[in-house]
């Protein structure tokens, strides 16, 4: 049984915030193909294309029959713990002062025997499930859950270090003017988050959300516009110490591309919104949240980006915007490296279509704000690292892993 | 020839016989700017961005860089603005006549007004009787309208409801009227716009852009302290940044005021 | 697909005979590199058996802590001339592996002097840094789960041992304290105080069910022994251990899902049958003893007892160097301590001095035939190496 983590309390201004230490984080190159499904919440391992056996750990080719022909496969989670230990004295900095600290060798239904940490309710020889998780230094690593749900079950401690999930974090929702914000904000305090602050931009314009935004219990609306500098410093001034969790919503969407629109303001708008908005906040935020990776219960956890899956591959119909979003990409992906000495996670929630008045025109299915908010905090509560929400957004990055080349053309029309 | 007396001029301003009173709102990133329908062309906002402050970027000196749209702020309109303007001579901040950035002002008090009908249209009826109360408007003045909005919050200040702004201006045949019967030097607000926030469905619309810049004539929006100006009396300095070709620009909008005047 | 049966009898290792055992001295902490202390091996061997270093004509070199640099950087480091060299990183079965080589290379004649050393220095970071890279499979897959080392590896498999024969924290319990006693007698040995089986009990858990007793202490220190033809020794006017039997396996009973047996069972039919004894006909026994559940484990798997009977067998027999089962006598690394590699070592030096009655405060009256083992390599999630060597006093 887990025992329910408590409310943090206020820190102590005596004491040193603890500093962010990570797990090992030396891997092989075949090892790092892991990666992927952890990032992605799938269960995957090597498998062999001629024999059909799965190995573990990864190896250059197959150990039952030598066939180079192994590839990653989805693969079942279930197995049993077949012995366990509570390591006391880890060698590393990072466990030793988290131990003790439980791992097991879990044989699987599938066949290998895999070395996994341990929620604390896995019982030796009782049936588990395996996941694939990142930890903090960004790494795969499997993760043994009982089979079947047990009490507080997401207050693990183990568990709780390799996601981030909101429950008692405080959240900065960027921008919560739009539908998008309005959901994140409803769905993080629906999961437990403490204050979630609400970002509006230009508080004289009134929005749709406005009235139900401000009868939401432990939401504190903030302003913060992400194109104005100074608008982000004077915040982060303000709460950049307790922001644990940031959720970028800001965006600002345009159809069209370059050829069709005369000069680059609304480029400029977008890449303001979208790229150095992203940029701001992360100078602003960025460092003090990297500083507290290791702050307690309520430790800074992760960086939620929501993207357009056009970042992988540009839609002409929005080609500008498109573009936007995979500068916004490839910026999460410096984030992720600048974020790592923190230990902190950086999420990107990729999106199809939004069923919101830019996406108007756009044939279904679109994806709902709130399915969209489901999506960011289910990430987080589960530790994922890449999303692909909806159908279309899923299909785009299935068809972008194929061949992208081919999805250029086809997006193309 | 008469010379004016210009060093007398200078130290009444020092002895604070002439009282200069600052017409203008700080230019911050955070006022609001006009709304337009998101699908077409925006206004930047104000925009200050440090590039050093005696730091690693600069270790001895403080500096900014500055961007904005040229309607930002407290604001100056340049024939030029608008279509009805574009063909006259002269009609851009960078060609408009100087003498014309010294002129007198006169203000009408809109303020009961606005306050009871945010959406409080000027009317010819309501000039005239005006000019009964106070005399003629001058050939060649700028004429304020005050209302105390520039007193407001900025949500009440900008006042969006889902059908659009709702300010107080003028209305088009008192725009008309100033213009052509009365030919003032330009037309100022508290309010964004020197037209009232659903100045789009007069007739024409926008009547204050229309008939002004039509006209040659300017417009002055976003400006504060109208309260601390006589009905008459005051002259206004109001010189636009010589943005080449440009539509307008923020300015430093200076009111003038004689003591016994005020 | 099935394997192909051996289509012969081994060769027979005939006069094979390690001579000059030596151990430079363990410390806990070392100032000194490896080098340093492959060098007193080096220096000691050439003393003990009275020969210059030019005559020492073959190397096998095993140590965790001398890179960048192999057993090829040592022949010039040390001014070596070399006609037969090798470089065996193999752990805890390097002792064993190293005496494989050097034998058949000694008996075909490719070289006449084998010198196989193990040295390894020891600082303060040096065990970490040993474990973080110890193996690819370790680094993707073990180190990763709270860096336990080769305790939490250890820890996995003795609690999967326990669950399943029944073994207590006591049984193994008993093996250390046995250990502790013998080495008490070996002035080499790290541990110098007495080891209650209270104060096993009660000492900390290191990586449950793993103890602080269970675990081996980490050191600086060497041991080294000379492999040569008989008619070599005679020569230098030596005496030498007879090698009788010799047995290697990696990578064993892959299948078994959690690993309860090493490779030894495989092969000690064959063990046996090349030095044409039985098990109980052995006067002292060197495990490999990196954990007591290991050298529980060999009880089983070096036949002394079956499968699942190393627990009874255990209760059953006093491991002392007088007691009816005497078994690592110096103390074993448990004891002594592990210096890197040379914990391979440590058994086949101890074992040529029991056969040659030459053991001093250590020696098991009357021993003429022992056995050293070596155990290696917790590549991923069970050690995969195992080897075994029979040696014999001149009368055996």
């Amino acid at each position: 049984m887990t025992d329910p983590i408590a409310p943090p309390r206020r820190k102590d201004p005596l004491k040193r915030t603890r500093q962010p230490t990570l797990p090992p984080a030396e891997r092989s190159r075949k090892a790092h193909g892991l990666i992927r499904p952890a990032a992605e919440g799938r269960f995957m391992l090597p498998r062999c294309g001629e024999c059909g056996t799965f190995h573990y750990p990864p190896r250059e080719a197959c150990p039952a029959c030598l066939s180079f022909n192994v590839k990653l496969a989805d693969a079942p989670a279930g197995g049993i713990l077949a012995s366990e230990t509570t390591i006391r004295v880890p060698s590393e900095v990072y466990f030793r002062e988290r131990a003790p600290w439980r791992a097991g060798i879990v044989t699987l239904d599938c066949g290998p025997a895999v070395i996994a940490h341990l929620h604390a309710d896995c019982t030796l020889g009782a049936r588990v499930t395996l996941s694939l998780q990142l930890d903090r230094s960004g790494q795969a690593v499997a993760f043994a859950h009982p089979a079947t749900r047990t009490p507080n079950m997401a207050d693990d401690r183990q568990w709780r270090e390799l996601t981030a999930d909101p429950k008692f974090r405080r959240v900065l929702v960027t921008d919560a003017r739009g539908p998008v914000g309005l959901a994140a904000v409803k769905a993080l305090k629906a999961a437990g988050a403490g204050t979630v602050f609400a970002g509006v931009p230009e508080q004289w314009k009134p929005f749709a959300g406005e009235a139900e935004l401000r009868t939401l219990e432990g939401v504190s609306i903030v302003p913060l516009d992400v194109r104005d500098d100074r608008s982000v410093r004077d915040l982060a001034a303000d709460i950049g110490a307790k922001v644990d969790i940031l959720v970028n919503t800001a965006a600002h969407i345009r159809p069209g591309g370059v050829l069709d629109r005369d000069g680059l303001n609304v480029v400029r708008e977008e890449l303001e919104t979208g790229y150095l908005g992203l940029a701001r906040l992360a100078q602003a935020f960025g460092p003090v949240m990297r500083a507290r990776g290791a702050d307690g219960v309520n430790s800074a956890a992760a960086w939620v980006n929501i993207l357009s899956v056009y970042a992988l591959a540009n839609l002409p119909a929005y080609g500008a915007w498109s573009a936007s979003q995979a500068a916004c990409l490839s910026l999460g992906q410096s984030l992720r490296a600048s974020f790592r000495p923190g230990g902190l996670k950086v999420v990107n929630v990729f999106t199809g279509p939004l069923d919101i008045e830019w996406f108007q025109t756009e044939p279904p299915p679109k994806v709902a704000p709130a399915a969209l908010a489901r999506a960011v905090v289910d990430a987080l509560q589960r530790g994922l690292e890449d999303v692909f929400v909806g159908d279309v957004a899923q299909d785009i990055h299935a068809r972008f892993i194929a061949d992208p080349k081919a999805l250029e053309r086809e997006l193309a029309g | 020839m008469p010379t004016c007396d210009l060093s007398g001029f200078a130290e009444a301003i020092a002895s604070g016989e002439i009282d200069v009173v600052d017409l203008t709102f700080t230019l911050s990133p955070d006022f609001p700017v006009i709304v337009m329908p998101p699908e077409i062309g925006q206004s930047a906002p104000v925009r200050i961005e440090e590039i050093s402050r005696y730091d690693a970027a600069g270790p001895a000196w403080y500096w900014n860089n500055l961007s904005f749209g040229e309607h930002t702020g407290t604001h100056f309109d340049a024939p030029v603005h608008w279509y009805t303007g574009r063909d006259l001579p002269n009609n851009s901040v960078d060609t408009l006549p100087t003498r014309h950035m010294i002129a007198p002002a006169i203000v009408i008090d809109c303020t009961r007004e606005a306050v009871a009908d945010a959406d409080f249209l000027l009317t010819v009826p309501f000039l005239e009787r005006w000019e009964t109360a106070y005399g003629r408007i001058p050939v060649g003045a700028w004429v304020l309208m005050r209302t105390d909005w520039s007193k407001k919050d900025w949500r009440a200040y900008s006042n969006l409801g889902d059908d659009g702004a709702h300010t107080p201006g003028p209305d088009a045949a008192a725009m008309q009227w100033l213009v052509i019967e009365r030919d003032i030097l330009g037309f100022g607000t508290e309010t964004i716009g020197t037209d009232a926030g659903q100045g789009g469905h007069l007739d024409p619309p926008y009547p204050a852009h229309h008939f002004l810049h039509g006209n040659g004539k300017y417009g002055l929006q976003c400006l504060t302290n109208l309260d601390r100006l006589p009905v008459r009396g005051s002259v206004l300095v109001a010189a636009p940044l010589k943005v080449q070709r440009g539509s307008g620009s923020p300015l430093r909008v200076l009111a003038l005021v004689p003591k016994e005047v005020a | 697909m099935t394997r192909p049966e051996p289509q012969a009898t081994r060769t027979p290792y005939d006069d094979v005979v390690l001579v000059a055992p030596v151990t430079v001295p363990y410390v806990r902490y070392s100032i000194e590199g490896a080098h340093w202390w492959i060098g007193r091996a080096l220096q000691a061997l050439t003393r003990e058996a009275g020969i210059a270093p030019g005559a020492i004509d073959g190397l096998c070199l095993a140590s965790f802590t001398v890179g960048p640099d192999t057993a090829i950087g040592i022949t010039q480091h040390f001014g070596l001339c070399v006609r037969w060299l090798d470089h065996v990183a193999m752990g805890g079965v390097s002792g064993i592996i190293s005496l494989r080589r050097a034998a058949r290379a000694v008996q075909a004649r490719d070289a006449d002097i084998v010198a196989c050393v193990a040295a390894d220095t020891n600082h303060p970071d040096s065990f970490r840094r040993t474990l973080s890279t110890f193996s690819r499979f370790a680094q993707d897959g073990v180190y990763p789960y709270g860096s336990g080392g080769a305790n939490a590896s250890f820890a996995l498999i003795a609690r999967h041992y326990m669950e399943k024969f029944g073994a207590t924290r006591e049984d193994f319990g008993k093996i250390a304290v046995s250990q502790r006693s013998n080495a008490l007698r070996n002035p080499n040995a790290l541990m110098k105080t007495p080891l209650s089986l209270d104060d096993y009990m009660n000492a900390r858990p290191i990586s449950d069910p793993i103890h602080l007793y269970d675990c081996v202490m980490p050191c600086a220190g060497a041991e080294a022994f000379l492999v040569m033809r008989r008619e070599t020794a005679t020569q230098l006017g030596l005496a030498g251990a007879r090698l009788l039997a010799t047995i290697e396996r990696h990578n064993a009973f892959s299948d078994d899902p959690i690993q309860v047996r090493g490779g030894w069972a495989k092969d000690i039919g064959e063990l046996y049958a090349m030095a044409s004894i039985r098990p109980d006909d052995l006067d002292v026994v060197q495990t490999y003893d990196d954990y007591p559940v290991i050298v529980m484990m060999q009880f089983e798997d070096l036949g002394f007892c079956g499968k699942g009977e190393g627990p009874d067998f255990v209760r059953q027999h006093d491991f002392t160097i007088d007691g009816s089962f005497p078994q690592n006598t110096s103390g074993g690394q448990l004891s002594v301590g592990q210096a890197g590699a040379a914990g391979g070592h440590l058994g086949i030096v101890e074992a040529m001095r029991q056969v040659r009655g030459a053991a001093g405060p250590t020696q098991v009256a009357g021993a003429r035939l022992s056995l050293a083992s070596g155990f290696g390599m917790i590549n991923y999630d069970r050690g995969l190496s195992s080897g075994a060597a029979i040696l014999g006093g001149d009368n055996a």
